[in-house]
């Protein structure tokens, strides 16, 4: 690594000119480290919990979306800076926005897919009818 | 972000409670500008690296948002085999396990290099970014082979709505790891000539954020379409 770190004093720099960063290397290496570890056990869970029978059958894909959904979240958190920081509200509030839109896609598909599903004919039926 | 009427000549009053404006300690998004640019006009607008990043940040959210209608396709269609075979028999759990470890690995040296570019560090920054690239590519050469070894058995994105649905989604992630990987490459040389300009860094934090999103993306495509297929 270089020692030498200009010191920039803050009252010199214009906006928009960087400024140099105020935390040291091993924080920062640490932070991604516990990223790293929690991704890994997460990810671990998830390919275990798939043949296990730790688990009623019909409830594992309902623990493999949480343990997706927080593998995101922990992503977010140490890979991504996502944090309640004053600049960063924004960025949260955009994130909920996007969301909102995928829960809205996703669910509202599926949602109305099983019902439109529920109400067809079956297959076989229908291409009886068309003949 | 802030507004820009009337701080912006004054000089930054960096003294005010600095403690409570956080912002500090996070190397990649927003943090480590202007810890001062509260948003409500006190310190002039915020830096350019904080509204990079922000508009960095909503290209991607428009990028899940995209992806979402893949991954809503697929849910609807995982059922749509038409006879054909369903993910249970087609999908191998060890080269998605080992796909998965490839891309979290580079994400990890990606946010490594991050650190290093944070310190300067031109070495470390170039190191990081080339097992990145490597680990990224592993991941793609693995993809590829799979979709190969699927369409050589005659279950290509034609054989049923599964299947296109599939390889839509799940390809469409490869391209997007693929477009990484060529810009990872212009910026490793754009390090090399130019060095730690402004600029440079700015990009250096776009495509970090970028490569993050893309393994973001990946959880939800493992855990959707090959761990929650393969129990069906």
């Amino acid at each position: 690594m270089t020692p030498a770190k200009e010191e920039i004093n803050a009252d010199d720099v214009a906006p928009g000119v960087m400024e140099a960063a105020d935390h040291s290397i091993r924080d920062g290496i640490q932070g991604y480290l516990i990223g790293l570890a929690l991704a890994i056990m997460l990810t671990v869970a998830s390919f275990y919990i798939v043949h296990t029978p730790l688990i009623w059958g019909p409830g594992i894909p309902v623990a493999l979306v949480v343990l997706a959904i927080a593998q995101i979240g922990v992503h977010l958190v140490f890979f991504l800076h996502i944090t309640t920081a004053p600049d960063n509200t924004n960025n949260v509030l955009a994130l909920a926005f996007g969301v909102l839109i995928v829960a809205l896609v996703i669910g509202g598909s599926l949602w109305i897919m099983s019902h439109l599903n529920q109400n067809m004919l079956p297959m076989d039926q229908m291409t009886r009818m068309q003949r | 972000m802030s507004s820009t009427t009337e701080a912006l000549p004054q000089p930054h009053r960096r003294d005010i409670a600095p403690a409570k404006l956080g912002g500090r300690g996070a190397p990649g998004h927003g943090g480590g500008g202007h810890g001062y640019a509260t948003g409500h006009g006190e310190g002039g607008p915020a830096s350019k690296r904080v509204i990079v990043g922000y508009g960095f940040w909503i290209f991607l959210l428009s990028d899940i948002v995209m992806f979402s209608c893949f991954f809503a396709a697929h849910a609807v269609l995982q059922t749509a085999t038409a006879g054909g075979p369903s993910g249970r028999a087609l999908f191998d759990p060890s080269r998605v396990a080992i796909e998965t470890g490839c891309l979290l690995a580079s994400s990890f040296t990606c946010g490594l290099s991050a650190v290093a570019t944070e310190a300067r560090s031109r070495l470390w920054t170039q190191l990081c970014l080339l097992v990145t690239g490597l680990l990224g590519f592993a991941f793609l050469t693995l993809e590829a082979k799979e979709f190969a070894g699927m369409v050589a058995a005659g279950n290509g994105p034609q054989r049923s709505a599964f299947l296109s649905s599939f390889f839509a989604v799940v390809g469409c992630h490869g391209l997007h790891v693929s477009a990484g990987l060529l810009w990872l490459g212009t910026m490793m040389a754009q390090i090399y000539v130019k060095g730690f300009r402004p600029n440079i860094v700015r990009r250096l934090l776009c495509f970090n954020l970028f490569w993050h999103a893309l393994d973001i993306i990946w959880v939800a495509l493992f855990t959707i379409v090959y761990l929650v297929g393969e129990g069906r």
